[in-house]
């Protein structure tokens, strides 16, 4: 297993710059996720890592080594894909003897079923493994891509959003399975995302990648709780944050045309007074008859365990958790409060978080 | 505005039930969710009340008058698809108004209207940009238009923000919920995804196999399915579901899970409760909610100790892994409230969130201890 740096890559496609002098640490052994819309460059980044494209600019480097110019094979890292790719007429078994099986590497029989083995343990498939793979249902399919990731022991793990195409059930249970394989192995692991929740709930380090830089690093509490700007804030979470602007004075944010008033003392760091961006997540707002703020009720939405209730304040829209058993009408008039030491002052002009630690 | 109704509608290919004896009525006003994985019928249902499918049995009512054989453009009904079936030519304008223009009315009517209809939805102005020149979710609004200018008795919808990123699913979400109050539209609304469901639906017709498995308000069916494969469809994280059996010690019940993997306390009306159920001492399937299995970091009354395996935190709150014997339980706790993996806690399953199956046939037992 190994560390995986980025140093300063930049990666243009004709006149499109897809990767803009980006740098990245990712450590030996960590579960490191890449989350980001569409086109943000997730993809060009495995892509370069494991050697299918080279950066325009920069170098990768791998365990030390710099490998800016290794061709695919010389890199050994494995690759699992959105889509399974895997030969359909051939067994399982076939399927994940096939990498071991390449002229660069050579093993012995008993080397190859042992791995075999050892793999399609720790993913429940040896029951399996005389099937063929088109007999396999979506996520069964999953796992053997992936064991023919883990077959090779690469020095690093590379997943393009390989739990996408499965149904929300079998997408949690992979989650949790992904996971305590990669604390099993103890692999290095990256893995490209741009759905949030699998990001925060498999990454020990989550980089958040917004057109081609990076956005923010951080474990997924601190990109939750602390939010770099307005672009991770409501990538972030969901609902996405409530941002509305606002403007600072004597330590207090006023928004909402005054009808929200929020305290920053202490914690609006190094903020000038003037417009801002108020920030505040929909657990954090209170709904009660002792609240400051009168609102409309906008929409009610049944989560189950939780409502998420759509406030009106004015042309405002803003959202807040409330328990289950808590009734709320549509069109009924409430009131509701911001928990202050919980809201984010963004600046107004370039999004950034002005709230101090 | 409609009534619809499906009786005993049925539609197969060959051998094969694509839709079994499904009864169900959608009552003027109601958003309907038909909700269910691929493959379960939802979208021909759906097809079928808009006659773009023919049913082999039964029949199809709106407003009391049987349609299966009118056809679709006889049944004044619109549709809304996934994908943004726009005319790509016209502007958002155009797109709007040409649903009208077969209508015989004035110009100045139809302008009336799609003016109207632009307003309701928020896009005057987008009215003279063509699709090429509109996002993903302003698109989708310009085909929701183009059905409402109709005013059509009901509005069919299939998945019409499936294709949308999650961001804008969200606030489609509550434009679509304000759009049906405001136009009280009978709607009946076809997605996978449990959430959308949950969020828009009056009501929810949760399909599986051709067959239609409850229908019931979001309320009834998150916290009383009717089986298994609901139980299991709707929420998010997935139901815990476990093989289980009842043990009687004197006068205290315990329910154990698994293969003899843990044992939990519960009232001790729990044997007459399965007595009744006509389910005696036999196993049967235990299901509950992560927000049902209760973590405590100190030992407490009631509370078994339980190791602490995968911890996913969400934000908001975290979803932790318990690993009972070898079998894991998902519990829903406060943000960092289990410290990291491999740790103790304790743990009880709350009996009012407990739901009990029939072990072969995955119907609820109907066994329940209020509270929640």
């Amino acid at each position: 297993m190994a560390n995986v740096r980025l140093d300063k890559v930049t990666k243009q496609f004709g006149a499109h710059t897809a990767v803009r002098d980006l740098s990245l640490d990712i450590a030996d052994g960590e579960f490191f996720v890449l989350l980001g819309p569409t086109g943000a460059g997730k993809t060009t980044i495995l892509r370069l890592i494991a050697g299918l494209d080279k950066p325009t600019a920069g170098r990768i480097v791998l365990g030390g080594e710099d490998m800016s110019d290794w061709t695919v094979a010389q890199r050994d890292v494995a690759l699992v894909f959105q889509y399974y790719s895997l030969y359909p007429r051939y067994t399982v078994r076939q399927n994940l003897e096939f990498p071991l099986k390449s002229k660069v590497h050579s093993y012995s029989r008993a080397e190859i079923d042992e791995r075999i083995e050892r793999a399609s343990k720790i993913l429940r498939i040896s029951h399996l493994l005389e099937r063929k793979t088109d007999r396999l249902s979506g996520g069964e399919m999953q796992r053997v891509a992936i064991g023919r990731a883990i077959v090779r022991e690469p020095r690093v793990f590379l997943m393009d959003e390989p739990l996408s195409n499965l149904d929300a059930k079998l997408r949690e249970a992979l989650r949790a399975e992904l996971k305590d394989l990669q604390m099993k192995l103890g692999g290095t692991f990256l893995f490209v995302t741009h759905d949030q929740i699998e990001a925060m709930s498999m990454g020990d380090k989550v980089g958040v990648l917004n057109d081609g830089q990076i956005a923010q690093v951080g474990t997924p509490q601190e990109i939750y709780n602390r939010p770099r700007d307005t672009f991770v804030a409501t990538f972030v979470g969901s609902p996405a944050m409530n941002l509305v602007p606002g403007d600072l004075a004597g330590g207090k944010v006023t928004a909402i045309d005054g009808k929200l008033v929020v305290p920053v003392n202490g914690h609006a760091g190094s903020a000038q007074a003037g417009g801002v961006t108020l920030g505040f997540r929909s657990e954090d707002i209170r709904v009660g008859p002792d609240e400051a703020t009168e609102a409309v009720v906008h929409d009610v939405e049944n989560h189950g365990v939780e409502q998420i209730v759509t406030l009106r304040i004015g042309g405002h829209l803003v959202k807040a958790t409330v328990p289950a058993n808590v009734p709320v009408t549509v069109e009924s008039k409430v009131r509701f409060g911001v928990d202050a030491a919980k809201v984010h002052c963004f600046d107004a002009k370039t999004g950034v978080n002005l709230t101090a630690g | 505005m409609a009534e619809i109704v499906l009786r005993d509608v049925e539609k197969f290919f060959g051998e094969n039930y694509v839709i079994r004896k499904l009864n169900l009525t959608i009552q003027n006003k109601e958003f309907v969710v038909l909700l269910g994985p691929s493959g379960c019928g939802k979208t021909t249902t759906l097809r079928a009340i808009a006659g773009l499918e023919e049913i082999d049995r039964g029949d199809i009512l709106i407003d009391g008058k049987a349609v299966q054989n009118l056809p679709a453009g006889d049944r004044d009904i619109a549709f809304v698809f996934q994908l943004f079936a726009l005319y790509p030519h016209l502007t958002a304008y155009e797109n709007i108004a040409f649903p009208l223009r077969a209508t015989g009315e004035s110009r100045s009517q139809i302008d009336g209207q799609v003016r109207a209809v632009a307003k309701a939805i928020q896009i005057e102005h987008l009215l003279s940009r063509r699709p090429s020149q509109l996002s993903g979710g302003d698109m989708q609004r310009i085909a929701i238009g183009r059905a409402l200018v109709r005013r059509p008795k009901a509005m069919l919808m299939d998945e019409p923000i499936g294709a949308l990123d999650a961001k804008l699913r969200e606030e489609m979400r509550t434009e679509l919920k304000r759009l049906h109050l405001e136009n009280d539209s009978t709607t009946v609304y076809v997605t996978h995804d449990q959430v959308e469901a949950m969020s828009l639906a009056d009501r929810i017709a949760i399909m599986n196999e051709g067959v239609l498995q409850q229908v019931g308000s979001p309320t009834e069916v998150y916290r009383h399915p009717a089986n298994l494969f609901v139980a299991q469809f709707i929420g998010s994280p997935v139901m815990n579901v476990t093989k289980a059996s009842v043990q009687t010690s004197g006068a205290v019940a315990s329910v154990v899970v698994g293969e003899g993997d843990g044992s939990f306390g519960f009232p001790s009306e729990l044997p007459q409760k399965m007595a009744a159920a006509s389910h005696g001492q036999g196993d049967f399937m235990l299901g509950i909610r992560p927000e049902g299995v209760l973590v405590s970091r100190q030992q407490a009354p009631g509370y078994v100790p339980v190791e602490a395996h995968i911890i996913e935190p969400l934000g908001a709150y975290d979803i932790v892994d318990l690993k009972v014997g070898r079998q894991f339980i998902r519990a829903r706790t406060a943000s960092g409230y289990v410290g990291k993996p491999g740790e103790t806690v304790y743990a009880r399953l709350d009996e009012s969130q407990t739901h009990f199956f029939h072990p072969a046939t995955g119907e609820s037992l109907n066994i329940s201890f209020g509270g929640a």
